[in-house]
């Protein structure tokens, strides 16, 4: 018995126990029944996996192309020049004096990071479905490392942001290092719609009609091609407080704050108020998923 | 040893079949229940959703794996052997019973999965390593003996889509195999590669269970690699344990019903390993010569007449009705459809009688088995039996010139040949 529990010892860094585990190192697997929380000790133990898999979405996404990464700058250069065409030169939009190209780039960057991760996200498990089927790992890994493979796309074209900057004098301000900060709410939010999606999608195939349209009107929707302060004038701040629940709109504003400054500063209480209903989104996400997990072998 | 490493007590799972779509939209649902809704006012049972079922692909299964064993699960197809594995995996929760597991398990369902045909084999590894639960430290030090093992050091950075089949596999096995579990959950995977590949496969699982004392639990229809690796066996039938314990009684049990039907009717009414609705049932499966006598063994080349029996018991829309026809080693040979020759109409309540002839018969002198289906067009199953014992082709007398332990394949044509010598 010590021999095999030296083994044990050090098998453990190699084979991540699935969970359940008893305290002699028995592991039960019976029927579960009822909501299923979070185990994170073992998303913990799985971390390297969840790594492994953003790494492979990274690396497979711009393989066979001719133009390769450069799409990544070509995307949100040649969109936010239509926009510029169609808000400000066609629609008179005000851009608070600043660059309009630019106002509609930090706002495109948080965009277009939301639309990737759940587009990537809702359809992940279902194009994992191998894996699923034939490999035990928690599942919620999936559309987490495929959220997070779109930062690479993200850091593109914020490289691009930086040269327009420069290229139209606007002030680098100290403000900047809040970015990370409204990216994670992006993060958070598209996460949060992801694992709903995701685990509906197993079942509903309907997800794979409802996410680009949903994505489509959200452009729309979003404060993308003009200021949010727009809205606020035509329609008063009542209103205004329930345009701001759209979690993509304090996050499209505090990109504009950092980046252009006080002028866009974001309305904290619809965005406090739009976070907490992320929260509620993702919690009840995550309960979903974690109580049907165990059928989506069985269905997918 | 005391307590078992594996202990598998009333372990059962029930599949919901539904005769729709195998993928639910939201639309089905809301039609579905407005058909239950009016079914129940207008009386009908509530619960019998028109097409859908359920079925038990494991009943009340138990068994015990020791230490250091190695044994081998068994059965015919649809018995309930992957069903089994996966819930070992935890790829899937049972429905009622338990497994108690004593120390850390990997599976094996499938070898490579989770390649990326873009990635390179050197990626791949890495990829497919931390799938099967290994830590990046560990694939780096397994990493030389990997690549040596799949033999594919000068094409490590070559994406696996250019990779030959072969190597894919070897490469997607060598991983697999440099696992280091206490138990190892395996399914089918030496059923890859070619046949010098395929015994270093089951060399390695040798060493697994011999040198380390893992304990293996098996899966295979090779019963070559279940009598060389095992040391005990439990065979499955239809989702329940028909035999457990030593391997050549196993075997037996298993290959004792490989004969042929008796008296030219395979009587199907209980046949257990079986996918389908309750309310479509193939009842009888018979074989007959063109005079119309019922019979199992056939001289090479006589026409055979194939009858199936299926009971309706409602009126079921033009369900099409055909059979495979496959060898003693179960590898189809071919097969044939009702709809094969025209529209089908409609059918039931009641029992029907499809026949089919098999003329000309150019089997090779052996035993042959059968798969029988009903299903609707597009592919909704409503009854399927698979593996059915079928008849025995003998060879004619006469001809001596056919020799069937000396010629190649199952299938026997006549072609026609000429000889000439090559003229200037």
């Amino acid at each position: 018995m010590r021999i095999g529990g030296q083994m044990a010892a050090d098998l453990s860094t190699a084979i991540a126990p699935p969970g359940g585990d008893g305290s002699d190192g028995t592991r039960l697997i019976r029927p579960r029944k009822g909501l299923i929380g979070i185990n994170f000790a073992e998303l913990w133990r799985y971390r390297e996996l969840f790594l492994f898999l953003a790494w492979r979405d990274i690396l497979v996404r711009y393989k066979q192309t001719f133009l390769g990464i450069l799409w990544a700058l070509l995307q949100p250069l040649l969109t936010v020049l239509i926009f510029t065409v169609i808000f400000e030169k066609l629609g008179k939009f005000s851009s608070n004096g600043q660059p309009y190209v630019v106002m509609t780039l930090a706002a495109w960057l948080p965009w277009q990071f939301f639309t990737n991760a759940l587009t990537e996200s809702s359809n992940s498990l279902v194009a994992s479905s191998n894996m699923v089927s034939k490999v035990y790992f928690p599942r919620l890994i999936v559309p987490a490392a495929s959220v997070l493979s779109g930062l690479i796309d993200f850091l593109i074209s914020l490289a691009l942001l930086v040269a327009l900057m420069a290229w139209y004098h606007v002030q680098f301000r100290l403000r900047l290092l809040l970015l990370p900060l409204f990216l994670a709410a992006a993060f958070l939010a598209a996460f949060a719609v992801g694992v709903w999606l995701s685990a509906l999608n197993v079942k509903y195939r309907d997800v794979k009609y409802v996410v680009p349209f949903f994505t489509r009107m959200g452009m729309y929707v979003s404060p993308v091609g003009f200021m949010s302060a727009e809205v606020l004038h035509k329609f008063g701040p009542r209103d205004y407080f329930f345009y701001s629940l759209n979690p993509m709109v304090g996050v499209i504003d505090g990109f504009r704050w950092c980046v252009l400054g006080a002028g866009f500063e974001p309305y904290w209480a619809g965005f406090l108020a739009s976070m907490g209903a992320v929260l509620l989104v993702l919690g009840s996400g995550v309960i979903y998923f974690r109580t049907t997990e165990k059928r989506f072998a069985d269905v997918i | 040893m005391s307590s078992p490493v594996i202990s598998v007590r009333g372990l059962g799972k029930r599949y919901q079949i539904s005769g729709r779509g195998s993928h639910d939209t939201l639309r089905d649902h809301l039609a579905h229940g407005a058909k239950a809704l009016f079914h129940r006012v207008a009386g009908g049972k509530a619960g019998d959703g028109g097409d859908s079922g359920e079925f038990w692909a494991l009943r009340d299964v138990s068994f015990d794996v020791q230490q250091g064993e190695v044994m081998g699960v068994i059965g015919r197809n649809g018995a309930g052997k992957s069903t089994l594995l996966k819930i070992l995996s935890q790829i899937t929760d049972p429905t009622t019973g338990e497994i108690r597991v004593r120390g850390r398990v990997a599976s094996l369902l499938e070898v490579g999965t989770g390649f990326h045909l873009e990635l390179s084999g050197r990626e791949n590894v890495y990829l497919n390593g931390a799938i099967l639960g290994m830590t990046k430290a560990e694939i780096k030090k397994k990493f030389d003996e990997i690549v040596a093992f799949a033999d594919v050091e000068k094409f490590l950075d070559m994406p696996v889509k250019r990779y030959s089949s072969g190597m894919y596999m070897r490469l997607a096995f060598a991983v697999a195999a440099h696992l280091d579990p206490e138990i190892l959950v395996v399914d089918e995977v030496l059923a890859v590669g070619d046949a010098e590949f395929q015994k270093k496969c089951l060399g390695k699982m040798q060493d697994v269970s011999a040198r380390d004392g893992r304990t293996v639990l098996f899966v295979s229809h090779n019963m070559a690699a279940i009598q060389q690796l095992c040391s005990k066996i439990v065979l499955l039938e239809g989702g329940e344990v028909k035999f457990q314990g030593g391997v050549q009684a196993a075997i037996e049990a298993y290959l004792g019903d490989n004969r042929p039907a008796s008296d030219g009717m395979v009587d199907l009414s209980d046949w257990k390993a079986r996918k389908g609705v309750e309310h479509v049932k193939i009842k009888a499966l018979k074989f007959l010569t063109l005079g119309g006598a019922q019979k199992s063994e056939f001289l090479m080349g006589e026409p055979v007449q194939l009858c199936i029996e299926v009971v309706f018991d409602r009126e079921v829309v033009e369900p099409d009705v055909g059979f495979a026809l496959l060898t003693s080693h179960k590898q189809p040979l071919f097969a044939s459809a009702l709809s094969d020759c025209g529209p089908v109409k409609n059918a039931g309540p009641g029992t029907m009688i499809y026949s089919a002839s098999i003329d000309p018969c150019q089997l090779m002198p052996g035993a042959y088995r059968f798969a029988l289906v009903v299903m609707r067009k597009g592919g909704d199953v409503y009854d399927f039996v698979d593996e059915v014992p079928g008849f025995t082709v003998l060879p004619i007398p006469s001809e001596n010139s056919i020799q069937p332990d000396l010629r190649w394949g199952s299938l026997f044509f006549k072609f026609p040949w000429r000889v000439e010598p090559v003229t200037k």
